[in-house]
C-alpha cells in the first residue's frame, strides 16, 4: 500500500495518470483541470513518468493526439472540462467509433452561455450518447482509483472512458488519498497491448468508408456494414458488467477499497425515501440523510459510480423498496427533465413496473452551492407533495433565487 | 538531388482501380510520393477526394498504412502518430494529406499548432482550389474569377488566400511547391523530405477535370500550363533560402513565360471572368513570379 496523501482531485487524476504509466499525454488548459497537465508537465520534465507530453493548441487536437496515438499502442491520456470537452464532441465520437481505450478525467463545470466556470454536471451529460463510458467520482479517492480501473476496464472492452469528478468541489478540495506504489499498479495494470499491429508489409486502412451492407473482402469474407461496427460497440456495452466487476474486484484485493458494486449506498436498505445522485452530491446527501433519520425520516442515499453503461438492473433493484425517490442532479435535458430522472424511470419500467412517487429536482448549475439542509429541505418538501398524491409534470429548480 | 525516371523504384504502392475521377491528377502524384516515400510510411488523411483513392471498407488499392481522420485534425493526427510511435519504440515516416479545404480553411489551427511544436512529420496540401468531394464549392484556396457550386452567378470574387507564405512565417524544416504534371519533381522533393527532421510542408498541385471543367485528358497539359505561365511555381525553401527547380527553374533562366490566357481558357470554370479579372489574373501572377525570382537570386 502506498501513503496516505494529503491532495487535490486534479493532484490524484495527475497521480493516477503516472502509476499507470501512460505514455502519450495531451496537455491543454482549461479551468479547473489545468493542474492536471501542469503536475504531468513537471512529472514529464523531472523524469519522473516517461512519456510523450503533447502541448496542443486546442482540445480538438488533444482529443485527436490521443486517439492516434492509441491506434497505434500508446496508452494515452488527457484531462478537459467544460467548453474543452464540448469542443472535442466530434473527436468523442470517432474515438469511440475507433474503440480506443482512452481514459480521461473530467472535472465536471457548467457550459456557456453565460460563461461560468464553475461545477455542474451539464458538460458530460450532455455527451452521453458519444459511445464512451461514464464513472462518476464522490471523492478524491474515487479520483485516483476510478482512473487506474478505467484504463484496467477500458483496456479489455476498447472502449473509451470518461472519469467525472466535480470541479472545485473535488479538483480543488484536498482530502486524504490513500495512493498505491508503483508496483502494485504494474501488476494490476499490464502494459496495453493493441490486438493488431502496425506492419508495412501488411498495410491496413483504418477507419475507412464503412458501407450499408456486409461486404467481402478479397478472401471471400465477408465484412461487417457500418451498422455491424456500431451494434458491436453496443453489445459491448451491454456485455460490460463482468469485466467492470472482475477488475473492480481484483482492486479490492490490491487495496481493500470496493467498486463492484456500480452504486454507492447509503441507508438504503430500509429507506423509505432514497436519494438517488451523481458525484460528490452523493456525499453530500449522506448528511442530510443522517438529520433526515435523526428526525424520523428513514432516508437514504443511492449514488451512481457507472452512469454508461447505464445499471439500470441493479439500480431498479436497489430503489425497489423506496416510496419516494428523490432525483437530484446537476444536469438539464432542456424540454424535458434530467437525464438521470429519465433513465430511472424507464428502468423501473422495464425491470420491475414499480411505481414510487418520483421527483426530480434540479441544482448546483454554475457552481451554486447545495448544502446538506437544502437537501433536506428538497426531501420535505418533496415528501409532502408525494402525501398530496401530486404526480410532478416538471422539473422543480431548486435555489435559482431570480 | 534529382533521379532519372528509369532509376525510379519500382514498386507500386498503388494497385489500378482507385475511385478518383477520370483524370485526376491525384493518383499521378500520390504514386511517384509513395515510391520516393517507400513502405514504412503511414499516411493520416481527413475526409476528401484522397478518401476516396483510398477505397471502400473493406478493400483498399494503396498499398501503405492509412488511418483516417476528422476534417479539422489531419496535422493533430500526425502529432498523435508521431508521439505514439515513438512512445512504443516504432519507426515509421508520419506523412498527412488533406486538401485545401482540410489546410486553407479547417485544417489550419491544427496544422499550425503542429509546426510551431516542430513535430516530426510531412504535410502535404493536394490543392484542387475547391471543396471537391462536397460537390466543387469554393474554398479560400478558390482564385478570383472561378465558377464553383456556391460561387456559380457571381464568380469567386476575392483571390486566393496565400497559404504557403503562412506556412513559411512558421519556418518549417523544409517547404516545397510541386505539381502533379511533374513526376519526377514531385519524387525528388518527396525523397529529399524524407530525409529531413521536423516539419516539412508540401504544397501539391492537382488539375482537377471534374471540378475545373476540362476534358480528361488534359489533366497533365493544364497542370505543365499552370507551371508554364509561373501560376504554379516549382521551389522549395530551407532556412528561408528560395530554390526554384525544374520546369520553373528553366524558365527563370531562360526567361521565357507563357501569359496566363491559355489556361484560363481551357477550364469552364474561368468562363465568366471578364477581361479586367484575366488582366488582374495576370498582373498577380507576375508580382508572385517576379517576388520569387528575386529570393531565388534571379
Ligand atoms: C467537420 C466537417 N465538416 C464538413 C465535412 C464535409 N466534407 C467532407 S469532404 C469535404 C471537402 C473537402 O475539400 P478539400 O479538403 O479541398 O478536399 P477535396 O475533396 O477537394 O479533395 C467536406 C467539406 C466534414 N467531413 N467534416
Ligand atoms: S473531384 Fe477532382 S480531385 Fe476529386 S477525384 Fe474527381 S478529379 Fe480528382
Ligand atoms: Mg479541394
Amino acid at each position: 500500500m502506498g501513503q496516505t496523501l494529503i491532495m487535490t482531485g486534479t493532484q490524484a487524476a495527475a497521480l493516477a495518470a503516472r502509476l499507470s504509466r501512460v505514455q502519450v499525454i495531451a496537455a491543454y488548459p482549461i479551468t479547473p483541470q489545468s493542474k492536471i497537465p501542469e503536475v504531468l508537465s513537471e512529472y514529464v520534465e523531472s523524469g519522473q513518468l516517461k512519456a510523450e507530453l503533447v502541448r496542443v493548441e486546442s482540445e480538438h487536437s488533444a482529443m485527436t493526439v490521443c486517439i492516434s496515438a492509441s491506434m497505434v499502442g500508446a496508452r494515452v491520456f488527457t484531462a478537459t472540462a467544460a467548453n474543452g470537452l464540448a469542443y472535442m464532441h466530434e473527436q468523442l465520437h470517432w474515438a469511440a467509433g475507433a474503440r480506443l481505450p482512452i481514459v480521461m478525467p473530467v472535472t465536471n463545470r457548467g457550459l456557456g452561455a453565460p460563461w461560468t466556470i464553475l461545477n455542474d454536471m451539464q458538460d458530460t451529460i450532455a455527451q452521453r450518447d458519444t459511445g464512451w463510458m461514464q464513472f462518476y467520482c464522490m471523492n478524491n479517492q474515487e479520483v485516483l482509483d476510478q482512473t487506474i480501473l478505467g484504463y484496467k476496464i477500458a483496456e479489455q472492452l476498447l472502449i473509451p472512458v470518461m472519469i467525472c469528478f466535480d470541479g472545485f468541489r473535488l479538483s480543488h478540495t484536498v482530502m486524504p488519498v490513500e495512493t498505491l506504489t508503483e508496483k502494485e499498479v504494474d501488476g494490476f495494470l499490464p502494459p496495453y497491448k493493441t490486438p493488431y499491429k502496425i506492419d508495412p508489409q501488411n498495410p491496413v486502412n483504418m477507419n475507412p468508408v464503412v458501407l450499408t451492407d456486409p461486404i467481402p473482402d478479397p478472401h471471400g469474407e465477408l465484412c461487417p456494414s457500418y451498422m455491424g461496427f456500431r451494434h458491436r460497440l453496443q453489445e459491448t456495452f451491454e456485455n460490460a458488467w463482468p469485466t467492470i466487476q472482475a477488475a473492480t474486484r481484483e482492486f479490492t484485493q490490491l487495496t481493500g477499497r470496493s467498486y463492484e458494486d456500480c452504486l454507492y449506498r447509503y441507508q438504503a436498505d430500509d429507506a423509505e425515501m432514497l436519494f438517488v445522485t451523481m458525484g460528490s452530491l452523493s456525499s453530500e446527501a449522506t448528511e442530510a440523510v443522517d438529520a433526515l433519520r435523526a428526525g424520523g425520516t428513514r432516508a437514504g442515499v443511492i449514488g451512481l459510480r457507472v452512469f454508461r453503461p447505464f445499471p439500470a438492473a441493479t439500480l431498479a433493484q436497489a430503489v425497489s423498496r423506496a416510496k419516494i425517490l428523490l432525483v437530484v442532479e446537476k444536469a438539464i435535458s432542456y424540454g424535458y427533465e434530467g437525464a438521470l430522472n429519465t433513465e430511472l424511470k424507464a428502468a423501473l419500467f422495464h425491470e420491475n413496473g414499480n411505481r414510487p412517487a418520483i421527483f426530480n429536482t434540479i441544482v448546483g448549475l454554475g457552481g451554486k452551492d447545495v448544502k446538506p439542509k437544502d437537501l433536506e429541505q428538497i426531501a420535505r418538501e418533496s415528501a409532502q407533495e408525494a402525501s398530496k398524491g401530486t404526480v410532478q409534470t416538471h422539473p422543480r429548480w431548486f435555489g435559482y433565487g431570480i | 538531388m534529382s533521379t532519372a525516371i528509369l532509376d525510379l523504384p519500382e514498386k507500386e504502392y498503388i494497385m489500378p482501380g482507385t475511385r478518383t475521377c477520370a483524370g485526376c491528377g491525384l493518383p499521378i502524384a500520390y504514386r511517384f510520393m509513395l515510391k520516393a516515400l517507400g513502405p514504412n510510411t503511414i499516411m493520416t488523411h481527413p475526409a476528401c477526394c484522397l478518401t476516396i483513392l483510398h477505397g471502400m471498407y473493406p478493400k483498399t488499392p494503396v498499398g501503405i498504412n492509412a488511418v483516417n481522420n476528422t476534417f479539422a485534425s489531419t496535422a493533430a493526427s500526425a502529432a498523435g502518430l508521431a508521439a505514439g510511435f515513438k512512445a512504443t519504440g516504432q519507426d515509421f515516416t508520419v506523412l498527412a494529406m488533406a486538401g485545401d479545404g482540410g489546410t486553407f480553411d479547417m485544417g489550419i489551427q491544427a496544422l499550425s499548432g503542429a509546426a510551431e511544436r516542430e513535430t516530426d512529420f510531412i504535410y502535404v496540401c493536394y490543392d484542387n482550389e475547391a471543396y471537391m468531394n462536397t460537390g466543387v464549392q469554393r474554398s479560400s484556396a478558390t482564385p478570383a474569377g472561378a465558377m464553383t457550386t456556391t460561387t456559380s452567378v457571381v464568380p469567386k470574387e476575392q483571390s486566393k488566400k496565400d497559404f504557403i507564405q503562412i506556412m513559411e512565417a512558421h519556418h518549417p524544416a523544409y517547404l516545397a511547391t510541386t505539381c502533379s504534371s511533374y513526376p519526377g519533381d514531385v519524387y525528388n522533393k518527396f525523397a529529399k523530405a524524407r530525409n529531413i527532421k521536423g516539419t516539412r510542408f508540401i504544397h501539391l498541385a492537382i488539375p482537377c477535370p471534374t471540378g475545373w471543367g476540362f476534358h480528361t485528358r488534359d489533366t497533365v497539359k493544364i497542370g505543365r500550363l499552370a507551371v508554364e505561365s509561373a501560376i504554379i511555381v516549382l521551389y522549395e525553401v530551407e532556412k528561408g533560402e528560395v530554390r526554384l527547380t525544374g520546369k520553373s527553374l528553366s524558365m527563370a533562366k531562360s526567361g521565357r513565360r507563357k501569359p496566363v490566357d491559355e489556361y484560363l481558357n481551357m477550364q469552364g470554370r474561368f468562363r465568366k471572368m471578364t477581361s479586367a479579372q484575366v488582366e488582374e489574373f495576370q498582373k498577380q501572377t507576375d508580382k508572385h513570379w517576379e517576388e520569387l525570382l528575386r529570393r531565388a537570386g534571379f
